[in-house]
């Protein structure tokens, strides 16, 4: 919806107009003549996307990727996450306006979910489905690919649960409420070691041992080992191949409902409330569809995370999480599932990586000393950041269509309402 | 041309209704009826409470006492979705568009009661569903070019003139699919000749789609002209009640609000 030429595209750069603003122009021009670019572009992304252990990691452009940048397994697979944590939040701030800062708290209870019934946390029971374990292990071991989906459902129980009291609050109150929570989850882990005399989530100490995603012996042996048994530490592709899996259903999932009843809903409720329910829009429910969604995704990543990172602790869920994945969203152009995805890949390898290469390179410079880490200024360089992308670029990296409309507000096209307002 | 309301006949009756805000009456038991077909228009000096009372018709207010009944269903109380899916639309005296929508985006948002389909059939992408978007889509088409903004499917609302962001609210409006619409100040802001084009589209709506009107409006051309019955209100309290004519004449209309009017 929001990427559809609009009708001021065709119009020619307007004198004195920037080359960016001309380029722009003239690319939409080209886009509208040439359809295919539509699912090129996409299709084109998704073959480098899966490619990359080949050309970047090693090959040709592995100096400058993998060794110059530092993406590596381990990189690519928590930018991976990020992506998709920032696509699931977009939901929830982007096209409904909802501004959640609390998300890590779903986050986290998808990791648990991994947990519950993915480790030897409840090791009195002895449940077992489809598991890819090698031993039969103690506890409860459903089959990973079942626990993800029961991650996302109980994200979404959860996302409802506490939607429900309070997004019939607006804007900062809303704000204040879901930081509360953000805080409150990772804190009801720590401390659910000892409820009622049940050890929940093994407070402090953590959970530990997490099963990893498998395909079991019959279907690694059908289709010739491609699909691995069982995904180990040594070898880290499939866990990569499988995150971008993920993310790219979530892609899909975020592009088909933002041009599908709901998303409609979605921004108009954003818009503005009262006239969206006087228009037949219930808002508690266009609402909480969103939050739930959100959550959702924030489900997903959390339990593959937790089973990547093999170890799962209320410390790793804090509200730093929170504020990073918003800021992704917000720097890449809310709204917009390509700018998310470009500012979480940016701001995800900023955060893990980046920055430590960049400290080395200016480390290694005559007269710097050897233990310069910019790293860690890490949060004032994030902090200036986000100040300067308000300043010079509010509307975010790759923003809508619609949020560019938005911010170019107040730019000499007041209209009579805003006169009169 | 409309028999006095008797029960049946009437698509909307408001019954006893009173607002109070705190210590402020804003709207003292007034009865009210819309007789099916008709254009009722509700007018009194400001602050005499006309929109108070619309935004407990539509389900924005809870009313304090009283009832609302709109085609033999108790709507106090609803939500205003609710309200909307029942068949009542409204349009806002202060223009509430979605202004970073489109126009189609406007008018579609508005058929959101009417369209079946679900998050789980979008997601999917099935048939039935494209097949309802496209008849959506179609139809909002269609809706614009009837309201009188032909080929405007893509213009963002908040780029419209002023005289076409009512249109829009207007379309926007009947998207909903409404047997009752209620109008505040349609015309406010509009220039002689929008405004007598405006009243032109009201009659034509009553006439082509049987749909019955409730009017708030300054404007006494438009009043006196199109309207079948005239509601005044002054202080919160209904002080006149009748055809456009009889309203006029009345002594306590002239003395709270057409009496300035009509000299100034």
């Amino acid at each position: 919806m929001s990427d559809r030429a609009s009708p001021q595209a065709p119009k020619a750069p307007s004198k004195g107009g920037s080359t960016i603003s001309s380029w722009r122009a003239s690319y939409r021009r080209y886009r509208r003549d040439h359809k295919w670019l539509g699912w090129g572009i996409p299709l084109a992304a998704v073959v480098l996307a899966f490619s990359y252990p080949w050309w970047g990691l090693e090959g040709p452009l592995s100096f400058i990727f993998n060794d110059g940048l530092g993406i590596d397994n381990d990189t690519l697979f928590i930018m991976s996450i990020y992506v998709m944590l920032a696509l699931g939040l977009n939901v929830v701030v982007g096209y409904a306006g909802l501004l959640d800062l609390g998300y890590v708290a779903f986050f986290a209870l998808g990791a648990y979910t991994l947990g519950w019934f993915g480790s030897g946390l409840f090791s009195q029971r002895d449940v077992h489905f489809l598991d890819t374990n090698a031993a039969r292990l103690p506890g409860i071991h459903l089959s990973f690919w079942v626990v993800v989906l029961l991650a996302g459902a109980i994200c979404a129980f959860a996302g409802i649960l506490i939607g429900w009291p309070t997004l019939r609050l607006r804007g900062d109150y809303l704000a204040i409420v879901t930081l509360g929570f953000g805080e409150i989850i990772p804190d009801v882990f720590r401390n659910g070691d000892d409820v009622g005399g049940h050890n929940l989530t093994n407070g402090v100490r953590g959970v530990t041992q997490l099963d990893r995603p498998g395909f079991g012996q019959s279907i690694s042996d059908a289709t010739g080992g491609i699909l691995p048994v069982r995904y180990t530490s040594l070898e880290l592709r499939p866990w990569y191949f499988t995150v971008l899996a993920m993310m790219l259903i979530t892609v899909f999932v975020n592009l088909r409902l933002r041009d599908s009843k709901m998303g409609r809903a979605w921004i108009a409720v954003r818009e503005d409330e009262i006239a969206a329910s006087a228009m037949g829009v219930p808002l508690m429910r266009t609402k909480l569809w969103a939050y739930a969604i959100g959550a959702v995704f924030g489900g997903f990543a959390g339990a593959i995370y937790g089973s990547f990172i093999n170890g799962i602790f209320p410390t790793s869920f804090s509200f730093q999480i929170s504020v990073i994945v918003l800021v992704m969203v917000i720097v890449g152009g809310m709204g917009n599932i390509w700018g998310v995805i470009a500012g979480a890949m940016l701001i995800s390898w900023l955060n893990f990586r980046g920055l430590d290469k960049i400290g080395e390179r200016i480390g290694s410079l005559p007269g710097v000393s050897d233990d310069f880490s910019i790293a860690k200024y890490k949060f004032g360089i994030f902090g200036a950041l986000l100040v300067l992308m308000m300043l010079f670029r509010p509307e975010g990296l790759i923003p809508s269509t619609r949020r560019r409309a938005e911010f170019a507000e107040g730019e000499g096209q007041a209209t009579l309402y805003d006169a009169r307002a | 041309m409309m028999a006095d309301g008797n029960g049946s006949k009437n698509i909307l009756e408001a019954v006893q209704v009173r607002k109070e805000f705190g210590g402020l009456i804003a709207v003292n038991d007034v009865d009210f009826v819309i007789p099916r077909g008709s254009i009722v228009s509700l007018i009194g000096p400001n602050g005499a409470g006309k929109t108070t009372f619309f935004n407990i018709l539509t389900g924005v207010y809870k009313p304090t006492a009283g009832g609302v009944i709109f085609e033999g269903t108790t709507i106090s109380g609803l939500p205003p979705h609710k309200v909307t899916a029942l068949g009542m639309a409204r349009t806002f005296q202060n223009i509430r568009l979605f202004h970073n929508m489109t126009a189609i985006e406007n008018v579609l948002v508005a058929m959101h009661s009417r369209l079946k389909g679900g998050v789980w059939s979008s997601i999917l992408g099935l048939p039935r569903l494209k097949r309802e978007e496209d008849g959506a889509h179609e139809r909002a088409s269609e809706l614009l070019a009837f309201s009188g903004l032909p080929g405007k499917e893509e213009a963002y609302a908040k780029n419209l003139s002023y005289g076409d962001q009512r249109r829009l609210e207007v379309a926007r409006a009947l998207a909903t699919e409404p047997h009752l619409l209620l109008l505040d100040e349609p015309t406010a802001g509009m220039n002689p000749e929008e405004t007598a084009n405006f009243t032109t589209f009201v009659a034509k709506l009553r006439a082509e789609q049987d749909i019955s009107v409730l009017l708030i409006e300054h404007d006494m051309r438009v009043v006196m002209g199109i309207s079948d019955r005239v509601t005044v209100l002054d202080y919160g309290e209904k002080i006149a009640e009748g055809e456009p004519k009889e309203v006029q004449h009345d002594e306590r209309v002239i003395e709270a609000y057409l009496g300035t009017a009509a000299t100034g």
